[in-house]
């Protein structure tokens, strides 16, 4: 008696189970919103995202809800391209983004489509060390001072770590060195990295949770975060210069139209460049783009260059540094 | 093999210089490498308060979603390895072709493949670019980035528990009493559920056990094909890494908790299911004698 209806139970368990599997594969409209984005924003969507339920639920009377996705750059845009059913994506890089069209799942000239080229802020790359900088790293070239290790994710699959290197090599070239200097600071830069993580948070673990390394190089608002959640046992190091980190937000054409979701994603999106959305970026430590929350939020002043002085666009230096055999691989051998 | 009473007794005449430390060495590890960080994985759960822990485990929605999407992730996929792990397991045990041995490394090569590579080798066919996938996917279907994938990947990597466990129970048993039952009459099911069925039954068992512990714990192939999505396609170990890199440590180690519970169960129900399996061996090695 017993052991047949526990027969039963677990059958019908089974079938119930087997059965929501089969059906959560279709698509449907359930008021969904899908941000891919890159690792270390997920603190930012997590409040922009109720932020904007709440302002689209007030403005059209429907309830939607956003959800979200993180991992590297190079790898998120690899899972929209394969198929993700990203409405949004919000990477670190324009050429992941650019990917992503070339793919063809998006619109020729995306980057025009939002105000400010489709920026709603922007970023930098900053030092973050223990607790009273023990190795007294102010500047890019104590990275390779002795006895200093340094934590810095994969350019091949991060974002962070794309910035980080494209930082330290500008930084070299911004204050009159030439690229064989900048070859040569490179190559002692990575050979002080005892282990490339695959993206941001990953990375940031690494140095704040493992306790790898004298000095980690990440995204300004990862370095904030960090350092609050260390209570104290790290600090933030603002380099004299850096890079302008520009990470891209866009919507996925071929997504939102399969979906029907496309007013929403573009609702979502113009959401950031408001006041409100503004805010919540400063907050979080990204630089808005609006000159008025960014001069409210005051920002450590810092000398920015942006990317282009490692190369003419972002293809070229995709190609250049990074491919396989490209600057990255090379100074990655002995 | 070996009488074992008369192992343990050699054992036994073995100096003390040489069994004391091996005893330290080996209970020393045990305890640092598992004993440890098992307790601490409960002592950090619990850190915060029992109603923390609770509301930690139930008063997430995402966390809420990730339970329950193991909850039906995993039976599913063990179902279906139970089932062609009965097939495969039967039809190597009982019938000689070309192949067999192929058919036999094919199984156990899951064990062997990285989990990186069993996630990708679904993304290669389900992925957009694929052509079942972008079928798939425009026909309002989508199989990678949603649930359906999360049991195909899992249902790989842990394809061989069942057959693995099973095979080596059905050679064991041999054809005799299969061929009878047919001789007597009885139709290719009867036979089935009355004699290859009962006589393996706490094989398949703790087959199934491995089985369901090793899917309910899947992590790497699942990374790949998740997208990790909030809410969507987190299960409880993608769940676990995501609460940790968010700095939420007993959240993180409360959801932890859980599954280091399915492998307490699991392992308390492996003892349970080894001695019986123990002793129906025994029954059955007493068959021939009796008669």
């Amino acid at each position: 008696m017993l052991r047949n209806s526990l027969i039963a139970f677990g059958l019908a368990y089974l079938f119930a189970a087997a059965a929501w599997v089969v059906s959560s594969g279709v698509v449907r409209d359930d008021h969904e919103l899908l941000n891919v984005a890159c690792d270390p924003t997920r603190e930012l969507w997590a409040e922009m995202n109720a932020a904007f339920v709440e302002d689209f639920a007030r403005a059209s009377g429907q309830r939607w809800a956003v959800r979200q996705s993180h991992g590297g750059s190079g790898s998120q845009a690899r899972g929209v391209i394969d198929g993700m059913p990203a409405d949004v994506v919000t990477l670190a890089l324009w050429s992941d983004t650019d990917a992503i069209r070339k793919a063809g799942l998006m619109a020729e000239g995306w980057q025009d489509r939002l105000p400010n080229r489709s920026l709603p802020f922007t970023s930098t790359i900053v030092f973050v060390v223990r607790r009273g900088n023990p190795k007294g790293v102010r500047d890019w070239p104590d990275l390779v001072k002795d006895g200093v290790t340094v934590i810095a994710p994969s350019p091949k699959t991060s974002g962070n770590g794309k910035w980080a290197f494209l930082a330290a090599w500008g930084a070299v070239l911004q204050t009159g060195g030439t690229e064989d200097d900048a070859f040569a600071f490179m190559k002692a830069l990575y050979q002080r990295v005892p282990v490339l993580d695959t993206s941001a948070r990953n990375a940031t673990m690494t140095f704040a949770a493992k306790k790898l390394g004298d000095v980690h190089l990440t995204w300004e608002n990862e370095a904030f975060l960090e350092v609050k959640e260390s209570a104290g046992a790290l600090e933030i190091v603002y380099p004299p210069r850096s890079v302008l980190a520009e990470p891209h937000v866009a919507w996925v054409d071929r997504v939102v139209q399969r979906k029907g979701t496309e007013a929403v994603a573009k609702a979502y999106l113009d959401f950031l460049y408001t006041d409100a959305g503004q805010e919540i970026i400063a907050r979080h430590r990204y630089r808005p783009t609006n000159p008025a929350v960014l001069a409210a939020a005051k920002f450590e002043p810092m000398d920015l260059f942006p990317a282009t002085v490692a190369g003419p666009t972002w293809d070229a230096i995709q190609h250049r540094y990074f491919r396989e055999g490209g600057v990255f691989d090379r100074i990655l051998t002995r | 093999m070996a009488d074992p009473s008369q192992r343990g007794a050699r054992t036994r005449t073995d100096p003390a210089y040489i069994r004391l430390p091996l005893i330290a060495v080996t209970v020393g590890t045990l305890g640092l490498l598992i004993v440890v960080p098992l307790a601490s994985v409960f002592v950090q759960a619990f850190s915060a308060g029992i109603p923390a822990y609770f509301r930690a485990l139930f008063g997430n929605a995402e966390t809420r979603h990730s339970i329950f999407l193991t909850l039906a992730v995993a039976p599913v996929a063990v179902a279906l390895n139970t089932v062609f792990g009965m097939v495969a397991a039967y039809v190597i045990a009982r019938f000689r072709f070309a192949g067999r041995t192929l058919l036999m490394t094919l199984i156990d090569l899951p064990f062997s493949v990285s989990p990186i590579v069993a996630g990708l080798v679904f993304v290669l066919i389900f992925g957009q670019q694929a052509a079942l996938g972008g079928w798939l996917q425009a026909h309002g279907y989508q199989v990678i980035f949603a649930p359906p994938a999360l049991v195909l990947a899992t249902a790989f990597v842990t394809f061989p528990f069942v057959a693995r466990e099973l095979i080596p129970v059905l050679e064991a048993n041999g054809p005799e009493e299969e061929l009878a039952a047919r001789s007597l009459g009885a139709s290719g099911w009867q036979m089935f559920t009355h004699i290859t069925l009962p006589n393996v039954k706490w094989g398949l068992l703790y087959g199934v056990i491995l089985c369901n512990a090793r899917a309910m714990g899947e992590f790497g192939a699942i990374y790949v094909v998740s997208g990790r999505i909030a809410g969507k396609t987190d299960t409880m170990p993608l769940r676990v890494e995501k609460l940790f890199q968010e700095y939420d440590n007993p959240a993180a180690m409360a959801v932890a908790s859980l599954l280091t519970m399915v492998a307490l169960v699991t392992l308390f129900l492996k003892v349970l299911v080894e001695r019986q399996m123990r002793a129906q061996k025994a029954r059955s090695a007493e068959v021939p004698a009796a008669e």
